[in-house]
């Protein structure tokens, strides 16, 4: 006789119960990067907004980061480690394939047993995993989610390659997702285009590397005005479209914070949504460079602690990058 | 036409860029004289695209040297 399949119930509404962050102690500044390429402080302040950003140490690796992060987020939440029952790492810069960074923060935060997941949306990663994150609480299939953005990204890259050096950083954040009374996570709006494979990514292959280990070591490689066009043009409509699903116009927002990719591409976005002047917008970049998937929630946890925003207001969150991939929501700040 | 361009892309770089639109002239370089970085050049490409509906790939914008180069892609493609 078939059996009735029963299929899980959760609540209605999701929300960021909490976040975390965790920057590494090393300050790197614009005249350190310019011993190693031939740039100057003006000339990176001008292109990127970057006066200084943060380095792991040797020893501080990326599950490092991302449980620091995570620890964080779970105190702030207000729950205890072990009612998390979902982790997702979203990070580029973990130097294993297998197994999940996930499964190791679980058992480092104390969420022992914990489903977990690694997510390689690169710099969109952070808003895919609120988006993965929120369903499944409100899928039912978990009540706590823990979502980390972790990237030690100094490790691939070259160092003396002036369109990168200056750009490029470490750091993490993380959020916690749990039930919520009210609509506090608005849809995704999401997408990626694969065909423009060749603007961002880390390239050759381990196969590659295994076959020549000199001369095909895995790097990241950017074209930085294609991956600009992209940004300045196609985002701005995600992020309309985001805000729109949403019921939310730029008038009612309490915060902006796109991913920290470049204050240029923040400020062609700032101009593009008309967000007015009330409007506090996430410049973490300036200290932090560009972290990959833990810019988010390291700018949403900066805006927090520095009171530029309030409990329950409302932010448009846009992560975008290699793919090239990109996700946007409307959310309700913890 | 040209004369329109021209008037049309200067208005643009004046936006982009802050430069005053008297200095966009034929003979001046975007990055030497206009100080117009390859960030803004971008900009300025894609508001290009926009007003007359030409389509700039980036191969082609490594070309566009002077405000005459570029006022004579967009005669050529608009």
């Amino acid at each position: 006789m078939t059996g009735m399949i029963k299929a899980p119930e959760g609540p209605k509404y999701a929300r960021i119960m909490g976040v975390g962050c965790y920057r590494p102690s090393r300050v790197v500044t614009n005249e350190e990067i310019c011993t190693r390429i031939d740039s100057t402080d003006e000339w990176i302040r001008e292109r990127s907004g970057i006066v200084e950003r943060r380095y792991a140490g040797e020893n501080e690796s990326v599950l490092d980061m991302a449980s620091l992060a995570a620890t964080q987020a779970i105190a702030n939440a207000g729950i205890a480690p072990d009612q998390i029952g979902l982790v997702i790492v979203a990070s580029i810069t973990y130097p294993y394939l297998s197994p999940a960074a996930a499964t190791q923060v679980a058992v480092r935060i104390g969420a022992t047993g914990a489903a977990a997941l690694d997510i390689s949306s690169a710099c969109a990663g952070f808003c895919y995993g609120i988006s993965l994150a929120s369903d499944s609480v409100r899928g039912g299939n978990t009540k706590y989610a823990v979502v980390i953005g972790a990237d030690r990204l100094t490790d691939w890259f070259d160092h003396s390659d002036r369109t990168m050096a200056f750009l490029f950083a470490d750091g993490s954040g993380a959020a916690v997702i749990g039930p919520s009374d009210v609509p506090a996570i608005g849809p995704t709006i999401w997408g990626s285009d694969g065909t423009q494979i060749d603007a961002l990514g880390i390239a050759p292959s381990f196969l590659d590397q295994r076959r020549d280990p000199v001369n095909n070591v895995p790097m990241l490689y950017m074209q930085g005005q294609a991956v600009f066009r992209w940004a300045i043009g196609e985002m701005a409509s995600a992020a309309q479209e985001a805000l729109d699903a949403a019921g939310v116009t730029v008038d009612q927002l309490d915060a902006f914070i796109p991913h920290q990719a470049n204050n240029r591409i923040t400020d062609a976005l700032i101009r593009a949504l008309k967000i007015p002047d009330h409007v506090p917008v996430a410049r973490d970049i300036v200290t932090m460079g560009n972290t990959s998937a833990a810019s988010i929630p390291l700018a949403m946890s900066r805006m927090i602690d520095e009171r530029q925003v309030q409990s329950g207001g409302t932010a448009l969150i846009i992560g975008f990058g290699a793919g090239l991939a990109y996700a946007a929501q409307v959310i309700m700040l913890p | 036409m040209s004369e329109d361009i021209l008037a049309g892309l200067a208005a643009i770089v004046n936006e982009v860029a802050g430069v005053p639109a008297e200095d966009v002239q034929l003979d001046k370089s975007f990055v030497d004289d206009l100080d117009v970085d390859s960030l803004s050049m971008v900009e300025v490409v894609m508001a290009c695209e926009d007003k007359w509906g030409v389509k700039i790939p980036d191969s082609e914008v490594k070309n566009l040297k002077t405000v005459g180069d570029a006022v004579i892609y967009i005669s050529a493609h608009v």
